[in-house]
Protein backbone atom coordinates (compact mmCIF):
# COMPACT_ATOMS: atom_id res chain seq x y z
CA UNK A 1 0.00 0.00 0.00
CA UNK A 2 1.51 3.28 -1.09
CA UNK A 3 1.10 6.48 0.85
CA UNK A 4 -0.88 8.22 -1.90
CA UNK A 5 -3.66 5.63 -1.63
CA UNK A 6 -4.56 6.84 1.82
CA UNK A 7 -4.09 10.54 1.16
CA UNK A 8 -6.70 13.08 2.21
CA UNK A 9 -7.81 13.45 -1.43
CA UNK A 10 -8.90 9.83 -1.44
CA UNK A 11 -10.18 9.39 2.11
CA UNK A 12 -12.08 12.64 2.70
CA UNK A 13 -14.44 12.63 -0.31
CA UNK A 14 -15.08 8.92 0.30
CA UNK A 15 -15.94 9.48 3.98
CA UNK A 16 -18.07 12.54 3.16
CA UNK A 17 -19.97 10.63 0.47
CA UNK A 18 -20.41 7.68 2.81
CA UNK A 19 -21.79 9.88 5.59
CA UNK A 20 -24.27 11.44 3.14
CA UNK A 21 -25.42 7.97 2.09
CA UNK A 22 -25.82 6.96 5.75
CA UNK A 23 -27.80 10.15 6.44
CA UNK A 24 -30.09 9.47 3.50
CA UNK A 25 -30.81 5.97 4.84
CA UNK A 26 -31.45 7.42 8.31
CA UNK A 27 -33.89 10.04 6.99
CA UNK A 28 -35.87 7.48 5.00
CA UNK A 29 -36.14 5.14 7.99
CA UNK A 30 -36.92 7.84 10.57
CA UNK A 31 -39.65 9.59 8.58
CA UNK A 32 -41.06 6.88 6.29
CA UNK A 33 -40.05 3.65 8.03
CA UNK A 34 -38.50 2.40 4.81
CA UNK A 35 -35.19 0.65 4.17
CA UNK A 36 -33.06 2.55 1.68
CA UNK A 37 -32.19 -0.31 -0.64
CA UNK A 38 -32.10 0.74 -4.25
CA UNK A 39 -33.09 -2.61 -5.73
CA UNK A 40 -35.89 -3.01 -3.17
CA UNK A 41 -37.21 0.45 -4.03
CA UNK A 42 -36.84 -0.29 -7.75
CA UNK A 43 -38.81 -3.50 -7.24
CA UNK A 44 -41.61 -1.56 -5.57
CA UNK A 45 -41.58 1.09 -8.30
CA UNK A 46 -42.10 -1.51 -11.04
CA UNK A 47 -44.69 -3.44 -9.05
CA UNK A 48 -47.90 -2.43 -10.78
CA UNK A 49 -50.21 -4.64 -8.70
CA UNK A 50 -51.66 -1.71 -6.81
CA UNK A 51 -50.61 -0.10 -3.57
CA UNK A 52 -49.18 3.38 -3.42
CA UNK A 53 -45.64 3.40 -4.73
CA UNK A 54 -45.36 7.05 -5.75
CA UNK A 55 -42.74 7.50 -3.01
CA UNK A 56 -40.54 4.86 -4.70
CA UNK A 57 -40.70 6.74 -8.02
CA UNK A 58 -39.88 10.01 -6.26
CA UNK A 59 -36.90 8.41 -4.52
CA UNK A 60 -35.66 7.27 -7.94
CA UNK A 61 -36.25 10.76 -9.36
CA UNK A 62 -34.11 12.23 -6.57
CA UNK A 63 -31.51 9.54 -7.23
CA UNK A 64 -31.26 10.52 -10.90
CA UNK A 65 -31.19 14.26 -10.15
CA UNK A 66 -28.51 14.08 -7.44
CA UNK A 67 -25.41 13.72 -9.62
CA UNK A 68 -26.56 16.59 -11.86
CA UNK A 69 -27.09 18.79 -8.79
CA UNK A 70 -23.70 17.75 -7.42
CA UNK A 71 -21.98 18.50 -10.74
CA UNK A 72 -23.70 21.88 -11.05
CA UNK A 73 -23.26 23.16 -7.50
CA UNK A 74 -20.88 20.95 -5.54
CA UNK A 75 -17.79 20.69 -7.68
CA UNK A 76 -18.02 17.14 -9.06
CA UNK A 77 -18.09 16.22 -12.73
CA UNK A 78 -19.44 13.47 -14.93
CA UNK A 79 -17.27 10.38 -14.50
CA UNK A 80 -15.07 9.26 -17.36
CA UNK A 81 -14.49 5.53 -17.45
CA UNK A 82 -13.34 2.80 -19.76
CA UNK A 83 -15.99 1.62 -22.14
CA UNK A 84 -17.30 -1.91 -21.60
CA UNK A 85 -18.15 -4.23 -24.48
CA UNK A 86 -21.83 -4.82 -25.29
CA UNK A 87 -21.60 -8.43 -24.12
CA UNK A 88 -20.09 -7.51 -20.75
CA UNK A 89 -22.66 -4.73 -20.28
CA UNK A 90 -25.67 -6.96 -20.97
CA UNK A 91 -24.43 -9.98 -19.02
CA UNK A 92 -23.41 -7.82 -16.04
CA UNK A 93 -26.73 -5.95 -16.04
CA UNK A 94 -28.74 -9.17 -16.15
CA UNK A 95 -26.68 -10.70 -13.32
CA UNK A 96 -26.94 -7.59 -11.12
CA UNK A 97 -30.72 -7.33 -11.67
CA UNK A 98 -31.39 -11.05 -11.19
CA UNK A 99 -28.96 -11.50 -8.30
CA UNK A 100 -30.07 -8.51 -6.23
CA UNK A 101 -33.72 -9.44 -6.71
CA UNK A 102 -33.21 -13.12 -5.83
CA UNK A 103 -30.93 -12.24 -2.90
CA UNK A 104 -33.27 -9.50 -1.59
CA UNK A 105 -30.78 -6.66 -1.68
CA UNK A 106 -27.70 -4.93 -2.96
CA UNK A 107 -24.93 -2.73 -1.63
CA UNK A 108 -27.31 -0.10 -0.23
CA UNK A 109 -30.00 -2.44 1.17
CA UNK A 110 -27.80 -5.19 2.64
CA UNK A 111 -24.63 -3.10 2.92
CA UNK A 112 -25.61 0.30 4.29
CA UNK A 113 -28.94 -0.56 5.96
CA UNK A 114 -28.67 -4.27 6.75
CA UNK A 115 -25.28 -4.04 8.43
CA UNK A 116 -26.56 -0.90 10.20
CA UNK A 117 -29.21 -2.96 11.96
CA UNK A 118 -26.85 -5.94 12.35
CA UNK A 119 -28.95 -8.30 10.24
CA UNK A 120 -27.31 -11.70 9.94
CA UNK A 121 -28.68 -12.18 6.41
CA UNK A 122 -27.23 -8.86 5.29
CA UNK A 123 -23.79 -9.43 6.77
CA UNK A 124 -23.58 -12.83 5.05
CA UNK A 125 -24.87 -11.36 1.77
CA UNK A 126 -22.28 -8.55 1.77
CA UNK A 127 -19.42 -10.96 2.48
CA UNK A 128 -20.57 -13.28 -0.31
CA UNK A 129 -21.10 -10.64 -3.00
CA UNK A 130 -17.85 -8.84 -2.13
CA UNK A 131 -15.93 -12.10 -2.40
CA UNK A 132 -17.69 -13.08 -5.65
CA UNK A 133 -16.93 -9.64 -7.13
CA UNK A 134 -13.27 -9.75 -6.07
CA UNK A 135 -12.83 -13.22 -7.55
CA UNK A 136 -14.51 -12.06 -10.77
CA UNK A 137 -12.18 -9.05 -11.07
CA UNK A 138 -9.19 -11.26 -10.33
CA UNK A 139 -10.17 -13.76 -13.02
CA UNK A 140 -10.86 -11.15 -15.69
CA UNK A 141 -7.97 -8.80 -14.92
CA UNK A 142 -5.19 -11.12 -13.87
CA UNK A 143 -5.92 -14.60 -15.25
CA UNK A 144 -7.76 -13.93 -18.50
CA UNK A 145 -5.09 -11.36 -19.33
CA UNK A 146 -7.81 -8.80 -20.16
CA UNK B 1 -44.99 14.68 2.89
CA UNK B 2 -43.66 11.10 2.72
CA UNK B 3 -43.13 11.69 -0.99
CA UNK B 4 -41.05 14.79 -0.35
CA UNK B 5 -38.89 12.86 2.15
CA UNK B 6 -38.38 10.08 -0.40
CA UNK B 7 -37.32 12.59 -3.07
CA UNK B 8 -34.86 14.24 -0.68
CA UNK B 9 -33.47 10.88 0.47
CA UNK B 10 -32.83 9.88 -3.16
CA UNK B 11 -31.16 13.21 -3.79
CA UNK B 12 -28.87 13.04 -0.74
CA UNK B 13 -28.00 9.43 -1.52
CA UNK B 14 -26.80 10.10 -5.04
CA UNK B 15 -25.04 13.35 -4.12
CA UNK B 16 -23.10 11.05 -1.77
CA UNK B 17 -22.40 8.70 -4.68
CA UNK B 18 -21.17 11.61 -6.81
CA UNK B 19 -19.03 13.16 -4.05
CA UNK B 20 -17.38 9.83 -3.28
CA UNK B 21 -17.01 9.04 -7.00
CA UNK B 22 -18.75 5.70 -6.54
CA UNK B 23 -20.75 6.76 -9.60
CA UNK B 24 -17.59 5.90 -11.53
CA UNK B 25 -17.48 2.10 -12.02
CA UNK B 26 -13.71 2.21 -12.56
CA UNK B 27 -13.28 3.41 -8.94
CA UNK B 28 -15.42 0.48 -7.76
CA UNK B 29 -13.40 -2.03 -9.80
CA UNK B 30 -10.26 -0.43 -8.35
CA UNK B 31 -11.49 -1.42 -4.89
CA UNK B 32 -12.47 -4.93 -5.97
CA UNK B 33 -9.06 -5.45 -7.62
CA UNK B 34 -7.17 -6.36 -4.46
CA UNK B 35 -4.26 -7.84 -6.42
CA UNK B 36 -3.85 -4.81 -8.68
CA UNK B 37 -3.55 -1.06 -8.04
CA UNK B 38 -5.85 -1.25 -5.00
CA UNK B 39 -8.13 1.76 -4.48
CA UNK B 40 -9.46 1.79 -0.89
CA UNK B 41 -12.13 4.50 -1.47
CA UNK B 42 -15.14 2.18 -1.42
CA UNK B 43 -14.15 0.87 2.01
CA UNK B 44 -14.33 4.41 3.40
CA UNK B 45 -17.64 5.09 1.65
CA UNK B 46 -19.28 1.93 3.00
CA UNK B 47 -17.55 2.40 6.35
CA UNK B 48 -18.70 6.02 6.66
CA UNK B 49 -22.26 5.07 5.74
CA UNK B 50 -22.41 2.09 8.11
CA UNK B 51 -21.03 4.08 11.06
CA UNK B 52 -23.90 6.53 10.57
CA UNK B 53 -26.62 3.87 10.18
CA UNK B 54 -25.34 1.82 13.13
CA UNK B 55 -25.70 4.88 15.35
CA UNK B 56 -28.99 6.23 13.99
CA UNK B 57 -30.87 2.97 13.29
CA UNK B 58 -30.41 1.86 16.89
CA UNK B 59 -32.17 5.02 18.10
CA UNK B 60 -34.77 5.16 15.31
CA UNK B 61 -35.86 1.53 15.70
CA UNK B 62 -36.58 2.04 19.42
CA UNK B 63 -39.59 4.07 18.33
CA UNK B 64 -42.93 2.31 17.92
CA UNK B 65 -43.41 3.85 14.47
CA UNK B 66 -41.69 6.26 12.06
CA UNK B 67 -42.55 9.98 12.17
CA UNK B 68 -44.79 9.93 9.09
CA UNK B 69 -46.18 6.39 9.01
CA UNK B 70 -47.87 3.80 11.22
CA UNK B 71 -45.19 1.12 11.01
CA UNK B 72 -41.60 0.28 10.03
CA UNK B 73 -41.36 -1.76 6.82
CA UNK B 74 -38.49 -4.11 7.66
CA UNK B 75 -37.60 -7.36 5.88
CA UNK B 76 -39.53 -10.25 7.41
CA UNK B 77 -36.97 -12.99 6.76
CA UNK B 78 -34.27 -13.50 9.37
CA UNK B 79 -32.73 -16.88 8.58
CA UNK B 80 -30.24 -17.67 5.84
CA UNK B 81 -31.47 -19.50 2.75
CA UNK B 82 -30.12 -20.60 -0.62
CA UNK B 83 -31.78 -17.72 -2.50
CA UNK B 84 -29.86 -15.20 -0.41
CA UNK B 85 -26.53 -16.90 -1.13
CA UNK B 86 -27.18 -17.65 -4.82
CA UNK B 87 -28.45 -14.11 -5.38
CA UNK B 88 -25.37 -12.61 -3.72
CA UNK B 89 -23.02 -14.77 -5.83
CA UNK B 90 -24.72 -13.80 -9.11
CA UNK B 91 -24.90 -10.14 -8.13
CA UNK B 92 -21.23 -10.18 -7.13
CA UNK B 93 -20.17 -11.61 -10.49
CA UNK B 94 -22.13 -8.92 -12.35
CA UNK B 95 -20.77 -6.21 -10.06
CA UNK B 96 -17.21 -7.42 -10.65
CA UNK B 97 -17.74 -7.53 -14.43
CA UNK B 98 -18.97 -3.95 -14.82
CA UNK B 99 -18.38 -2.08 -11.55
CA UNK B 100 -21.97 -0.94 -11.07
CA UNK B 101 -24.47 -2.00 -8.44
CA UNK B 102 -28.08 -0.76 -8.84
CA UNK B 103 -27.64 2.58 -7.00
CA UNK B 104 -24.86 4.16 -9.06
CA UNK B 105 -26.23 2.65 -12.31
CA UNK B 106 -29.63 4.30 -11.81
CA UNK B 107 -28.05 7.51 -10.50
CA UNK B 108 -26.03 7.81 -13.72
CA UNK B 109 -29.12 7.64 -15.98
CA UNK B 110 -29.19 11.43 -16.34
CA UNK B 111 -25.81 11.40 -18.11
CA UNK B 112 -27.62 9.68 -21.01
CA UNK B 113 -24.71 7.37 -21.81
CA UNK B 114 -25.83 4.62 -24.24
CA UNK B 115 -23.65 2.04 -22.48
CA UNK B 116 -25.19 2.80 -19.08
CA UNK B 117 -28.66 2.82 -20.65
CA UNK B 118 -28.06 -0.71 -21.90
CA UNK B 119 -26.80 -1.75 -18.45
CA UNK B 120 -29.92 -0.35 -16.73
CA UNK B 121 -32.20 -2.00 -19.30
CA UNK B 122 -30.47 -5.35 -18.70
CA UNK B 123 -30.76 -4.78 -14.95
CA UNK B 124 -34.52 -4.26 -15.32
CA UNK B 125 -34.86 -7.41 -17.43
CA UNK B 126 -32.84 -9.33 -14.82
CA UNK B 127 -35.10 -8.03 -12.06
CA UNK B 128 -38.25 -9.13 -13.90
CA UNK B 129 -36.68 -12.52 -14.71
CA UNK B 130 -35.94 -13.02 -11.01
CA UNK B 131 -39.54 -12.16 -10.15
CA UNK B 132 -40.77 -14.75 -12.64
CA UNK B 133 -38.24 -17.32 -11.39
CA UNK B 134 -39.20 -16.82 -7.74
CA UNK B 135 -42.95 -17.02 -8.47
CA UNK B 136 -42.34 -20.27 -10.35
CA UNK B 137 -40.32 -21.85 -7.57
CA UNK B 138 -42.30 -20.55 -4.61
Amino acid sequence: MTKSMLSFDVVLPALLGGVLIGLSASVLLLFNGRIMGVCGILNQAINFKGGSNLWAWLFLLGLVAGPLASDAFLGTSQPVFEERTLLVTIVAGLLVGFGTSLGSGCTSGHGVCGIGRLSQRSIVSVLVFMLAAMVTVFVFRHMWGA
Amino acid sequence: MRNVVALLAGLIFSIGLAQSEMINPDRVLGFLDIFGQWDPALAFVLGGAVVVTMLTFRVILKRTHPLLDKEFYLPAKESLDSSLIAGAVLFGIGWGLYGYCPGPALAAIAYLEPNNGLFVLSLLVGTLLARWWVSRHA
